[in-house]
């Protein structure tokens, strides 16, 4: 075990210590993560408490971005947007996908065929995607308008993304339909390898198949919603293409969400360390979803269809 | 004229006959009046530039840089970028010292980084001294401190297009001059079922525009000469009030409407007056389908408010030099070579109206005469404002524009989200975060 003893062949006992061929396994990942993760995020945080402009470093200012952020109406408007915007967007995502996962995992005709076709939305570049709800959202020629027009049900356009309540929920139906793909194929592949012969032995007891569902399918299923909703709710939460190719924050900053304003003050308006500054300001909601559902979803208690 | 600029035609034409021999320092005779830069040895250069709107405006100024080589053996390199993505790309070459040598970058660009581009101060009073001096706006881009950081390449008109037949429908035989009658125009035609429409989303360009000529043309200004927020004026409150008549009579649906929205609205027959570069009148009149409009728009100058004169922010184009080029006399050779009467006068041409000339003599160019249409464009340079008027350019005055502050304040009152004073209010304060560092 000990290196040093025997000199000449200190080469084979490194190569036979665990330790020391673990951490040379591992180094390649970990300077990886060390390049391409830590040191962007920590010069991200960092940045964020400096005045850095684009083409000039900043001095360290300490909480001045934030004190600054703390005050600033159009800062706390995109907050709300993001929280709003996530919220609606992802129990929609959850709902429909687990919805459209149920329904696929029954044995219907060409089952695999609409198994792949239902990834279309998710297979879409999302800018090539952002650009067709844009033409369904617009003030002159929505499709949508036109067809209730002459359906004879409204007279003039809708204003989908002009009116704030409006462009909220527009960019949200945008999300959704480009987020459920995800969220249904990965519940999907979770219902798989819930095991047929427990749904046999409740049928044979009398369940419904309501009851089947409540207590068989979504307690095996919690550990596989804990992890497709985490993703899921970080996605909405970062989500920028949709937003600046629909709306670029408009009307009034009624859709900006944080990171689309970050990158709005941070590179097009050249103030490097606010934008940082507000992308720090994600990640302790980020944290929060994270932790939730590590520890609040992959309660052994809860995947067993227990109680607290 | 003066001697200075008959000097320059008779160099130029003279310059232009002798195979690029004498153009570059071995000419004592105008040693004096037109600087000379030798290129260094094996220099080879890049610009980067924003994606043209006009191929034949490309098409031109590939043709001069290609002249510029076969005189002088110099490569250029033209990289294209999105417009938008002009000034980030720009920013970093700027602070990393690498990347292209030479950038034609948007606004106030230059002076986000001054002390990394090289000093053009020679050059520029010479090319503004021998054709006919530069546009003062376009000037006050390029200059820091008195010295030229960059050379003024051109403004981007903007100006309003209309529909003839729907303007003399609503009972106007002429397009009324001044705010005041801009407006009854608006409201007749809006009573007509062919209104008028003005981006008041996140429109880039447009949104800009339209916001900028709505303060500055009521008399209200961003900050005083000492960079002092001054936004929360009298007449910035009687322009929002005249931006909420206006917006009464415009499409719905203007507030969501980004840079292209208006041209496909006017294309579309939807709007009937709307501002705009020419390119709106080119797509039109590029597809047949579309013939009756193009023949029907005409085009003048946004109207003329109680400042009592013509102003506007129009896009603006620099040309600057990076201090890490390695071939400066090169790259001051080429800027040289293309801001020369023929090769300038050829781009121009090749835009077609859509680039407006930064030194005056070019306003001579016949391209503004070859259709009715570019007339309205060929005022842009000395109609031109710079950004964050009357106080210095700097990280603050583009740092507000990019943060919509002005294009917010308008949106938010003609919505009714905010008073006109709270509106007001809250664009000074976003304002100052910016100005007040």
């Amino acid at each position: 075990m000990t290196a040093t003893t025997n000199p000449p062949s200190a080469l084979g006992a490194l190569t036979r210590n665990n330790t020391f061929m673990g951490f040379l396994f591992l180094l390649p990942a970990a300077v990886f993560l060390l390049c391409f993760l830590t040191y962007p995020l920590g010069l991200g945080v960092w940045l964020g408490f400096t005045d850095a402009k684009i083409g000039r470093d900043g001095v360290f200012i300490g909480l001045d971005n934030y004190k600054a952020l703390a005050s600033d109406s159009v800062f706390w408007m995109t907050v709300y947007n993001t929280v709003f915007y996530t919220f609606i967007a992802s129990v929609l995502k959850f709902g429909l996908g687990l919805w459209l996962a149920l329904i696929l995992n029954e044995n219907l005709p060409f089952k695999s065929f609409f198994r792949a076709i239902i990834l279309l939305p998710w297979v879409v570049p999302t800018v090539l995607s952002a650009l067709a709800f844009w033409w369904i959202y617009d003030a002159q020629f929505s499709i949508l308008s036109w067809s209730l027009i002459k359906l004879g049900i409204i007279d003039t356009p809708i204003n989908f993304l002009g009116d704030p309540n409006n462009a909220r929920f527009s960019v949200i139906a945008a999300n959704v339909w480009r987020g459920i793909p995800f969220v249904a194929i990965s519940l999907l592949a979770g219902l798989q390898t819930i095991p047929q012969s427990l749904h046999e032995a409740a049928s044979l007891d009398g369940a419904t198949g309501l009851q089947r569902f409540r207590f068989i399918t979504l307690p095996m299923l919690t550990p596989i919603i804990a992890v497709v909703m985490t993703f899921s709710v970080l996605f909405t939460f970062t989500d920028f293409q949709l937003i600046y190719v629909l709306t670029k924050g408009g009307p009034v900053n009624a859709t900006h969400l944080m990171a689309t304003l970050s990158f709005q003050r941070g590179i097009p308006g050249g103030q490097l360390g606010e934008g940082a500054a507000i992308a720090v300001a994600m990640i302790p909601f980020l944290l929060a979803s994270i932790l939730f559902s590590f520890f609040g979803l992959q309660r052994r208690k809860w995947q067993q269809g227990g109680q607290d | 004229m003066t001697i200075n600029r008959r000097h320059l035609l008779g160099a130029s034409a003279g310059l232009v006959a002798a195979a690029g021999l004498n153009r570059f320092g071995l000419t004592p005779a105008f040693a004096q009046a037109a600087p000379s830069y030798k290129p260094e040895a094996g220099a080879k250069l890049r610009l980067l530039r924003w994606v043209p709107f006009v191929p034949a405006e490309e098409a031109a100024w590939l043709a001069n840089t290609k002249k510029f080589t076969d005189a002088t053996g110099v490569e250029v390199r033209v990289d294209k970028e999105s417009w938008e993505d002009v000034r980030p790309k720009a920013a970093v070459a700027a602070n990393v010292g690498s990347g292209p040598d030479m950038v034609m970058s948007w606004f106030d660009d230059p002076q986000q980084y001054p002390d990394k581009l090289v000093d053009v101060t020679e050059l520029g009073t010479y090319l503004g001294g021998a054709h006919g001096g530069w546009y003062p706006g376009l000037e006050g881009y390029a200059k820091r401190d008195g010295k030229f950081i960059a050379l003024p390449l051109c403004a981007i008109g903007n100006a309003i297009v209309y529909r003839d037949s729907h303007m003399k429908a609503a009972g106007f035989q002429e397009f009324p001059k001044d705010t005041a009658g801009f407006l009854e125009l608006c409201k007749a035609l809006h009573a007509k079922g062919t209104p008028a429409g003005f981006p008041h989303g996140k429109a880039v360009g447009d949104g800009n525009n339209y916001a900028h000529w709505l303060l500055w043309s009521h008399g209200g200004k961003m900050v005083d000469e000492s960079g002092k927020v001054v936004i929360n004026s009298p007449e910035t409150l009687a322009s929002v009030k005249y931006a909420q008549e206006l917006y009464k009579t415009f499409i719905p649906g203007t507030e969501s409407w980004q840079d292209v929205n208006n041209n496909r609205a006017f294309l579309a027959g939807q709007v009937s007056l709307t501002a705009n570069g020419v390119s709106v009148y080119y797509a039109a009149k590029k597809d047949a389908s579309m013939a009756a409009i193009a023949d029907d728009m005409r085009s003048t100058n946004l109207p003329i408010g109680p400042v009592g004169q013509s102003v506007e922010l129009h896009q603006t184009s620099t040309l600057s030099i990076f201090k890490h080029t390695k071939y400066p006399e090169a790259a001051k050779a080429y800027l040289q070579f293309m801001y020369q009467s023929e090769n300038m006068n050829a781009w121009i041409e090749g835009a077609s109206a859509y680039c407006c000339q930064p030194l005056k003599e070019y306003a001579a160019n016949p391209v503004w005469k070859s259709n009715p249409i570019h007339e309205a464009y060929s005022k842009a340079s000395a109609s031109l404002r710079p950004n964050g008027y009357a106080g210095p350019l700097g990280a603050a005055s583009a740092g507000v524009m990019a943060d919509y502050v002005l294009v917010d304040m308008y949106a938010t009152a003609v919505t009714g989200q905010m008073t006109p004073e709270d509106a007001i209010a809250q664009a000074e304060k976003r304002a100052n975060r910016y100005y007040n560092v």
